[in-house]
């Protein structure tokens, strides 16, 4: 089978990088690329542990081949922290113990900072909807949902301070 | 290209069923073909006074389009059930209905607005209503080498409005069990003078129910003209038994779906009408 060249960004970076035809974003990432921090849960797009942003859009990268990826800015929990220091929603699920297993978390942090670039404040019930696609089978939601809230704080104090 | 090649192929639009189709080794196509990159299959256009919907607009564009959801809010909201805000990323109107499943949530819409498809096959191009377009579970009478291009909505009279309703155990993330659409205008007396009914997931394709909509037709939407509303709709029924649902609950489910979408659209046809 022809394998297909590929050229991209890939958390701001310019990536280039050779996949089959029939090969998913996800096994792009995770095995050629080397961003184990994308999770492969169901792989067929019901748990959204593989979540990346493809062109600013919440996706699935399971559901995406990765020859799709030509051209195109795809952001992965990788790109969240800034060097050493963590992203507000990473500190927030730790300082919120938000994670047991961890397997959930990375797709969720991709999924809660694209709800929280479009949405810096939103309400509890939007914020359960647009994770509905990001099942965790040991936290109960909650405290995902408090970790997210106290996040979005955090960072609508930093937008004023910065006015 | 497509009509060419000898084997399996598959068209991708959002990929969200061909690639859990592919994975699960249900299709092993020979020739996959993203067509995403056509000049306009991206593009929501205004045309005539509806809007021209192109086959790679993914369902979260199409609920940011405030224009649409003015004119169609039945339609946006059944593309709104389709899946996760992951699945919303990507998957379109087009793979709904060419994917060919009797419980796609927005055919139902789609039938009830009299939707138009366009075509591109080895031909050329051609308009089809959608309601011709399913042939069964997983079929369609699309031609190998059919690619559809977009999907018209077309203008609709003042005082319009449509709904769609499905029933699923899970608030989301779940196949409709039975669902209903329905789209209808009111004269200025408030009575029904045009309207579609379209049942899912009730029978091998969509119905478009003849008799629920005449069945209100010159009504007022009161409860006999709901109620003969809702007794065609499961008259109509011919639905499978399975654990997700017996045909008698699914029977009797799509005669209330039916009535609450229909008093729901005539709410919006109201409120379209004022705003007017
Ligand atoms: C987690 C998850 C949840 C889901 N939930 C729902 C749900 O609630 N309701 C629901 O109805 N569906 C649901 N689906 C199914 C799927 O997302 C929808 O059917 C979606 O609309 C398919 O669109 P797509 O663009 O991804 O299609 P694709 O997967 O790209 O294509 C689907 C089919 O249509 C054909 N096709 C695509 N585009 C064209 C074209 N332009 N011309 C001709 N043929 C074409 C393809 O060859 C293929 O056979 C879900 C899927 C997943 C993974």
């Amino acid at each position: 089978m022809k394998t297909i060249q590929v050229s991209t960004t890939i958390n701001g970076d310019a990536t280039e990088f050779l996949c089959g035809p029939d090969e998913s974003l996800l096994d792009v990432l995770r095995n050629r690329l080397g961003l184990t921090g994308v999770k492969e849960g169901c792989g067929t797009g019901d748990c959204g542990a593989c979540s990346v942003t493809l062109d600013g859009r919440l996706v699935c990268s399971c559901l995406v081949l990765g020859a799709e990826a030509e051209g195109a800015q795809i952001g992965t929990v990788e790109g969240l922290a800034q060097g050493d220091r963590l992203h507000p929603l990473q500190q927030s699920f730790i300082d919120h113990a938000a994670l047991q297993c961890g397997i959930c978390t990375p797709g969720i942090l991709v999924a809660a900072k694209a709800l929280l670039d479009r949405n810096p404040d939103p309400t509890d019930t939007e914020l359960r909807y647009w994770l509905a696609g990001n099942l965790c089978r040991c936290t109960g939601y909650d405290k995902i949902i408090h970790a997210v809230q106290a996040a979005a704080r955090t960072m609508r104090e930093t937008a004023d301070a910065q006015g | 290209m497509l009509a060419a090649e000898p084997g399996v192929t598959r068209i991708l639009t959002g990929g969200t069923d061909v690639m859990v189709q592919m994975r699960a080794g249900l299709a092993a196509p020979a020739l996959v073909v993203d067509v995403k990159h056509l000049t306009g299959l991206r593009a929501i256009t205004p045309e005539a006074g509806g809007y021209r919907i192109g086959a790679a607009v993914p369902g979260a564009v199409m609920g940011e389009h405030a224009g649409l959801r003015a004119l169609w809010p039945g339609v946006v909201e059944g593309v709104e059930l389709i899946g996760s805000t992951q699945v919303q990323g990507r998957a379109t109107m087009a793979g709904n209905l060419c994917n060919g499943s009797p419980a796609a949530d927005a055919v139902p819409g789609l039938v009830a607005a009299d939707a138009v498809v366009r075509i591109m096959g080895v031909d050329g191009a051609r308009d089809c209503p959608v309601i011709d377009i399913p042939a069964g579970p997983g079929r369609t009478t699309l031609a190998k080498g059919d690619i559809v291009t977009s999907i018209f909505l077309p203008a609709r009279p003042a005082r319009s409005g449509d709904a769609y309703l499905r029933f699923t155990p899970r608030s989301e993330m779940d196949i409709a069990v039975v669902s209903a659409a329905v789209s209808l205008t009111l004269g200025a007396d408030g009575a029904v003078t045009a309207a579609r009914v379209a049942l899912g997931a009730v029978a091998p394709t969509v119905l478009l129910v003849d008799e629920a909509a005449q069945a209100i037709i010159g009504t007022r939407l009161d409860d006999a003209a709901l109620a003969a509303l809702a007794a065609a709709c499961s008259a109509a029924c011919r639905p499978i038994d399975d654990k997700r649902g017996t045909v008698a609950f699914r029977t009797q489910v799509a005669g209330v779906l039916a009535r609450r979408a229909a008093s729901i659209a005539r709410d919006r046809a109201h409120s379209a009408g004022d705003a007017a």
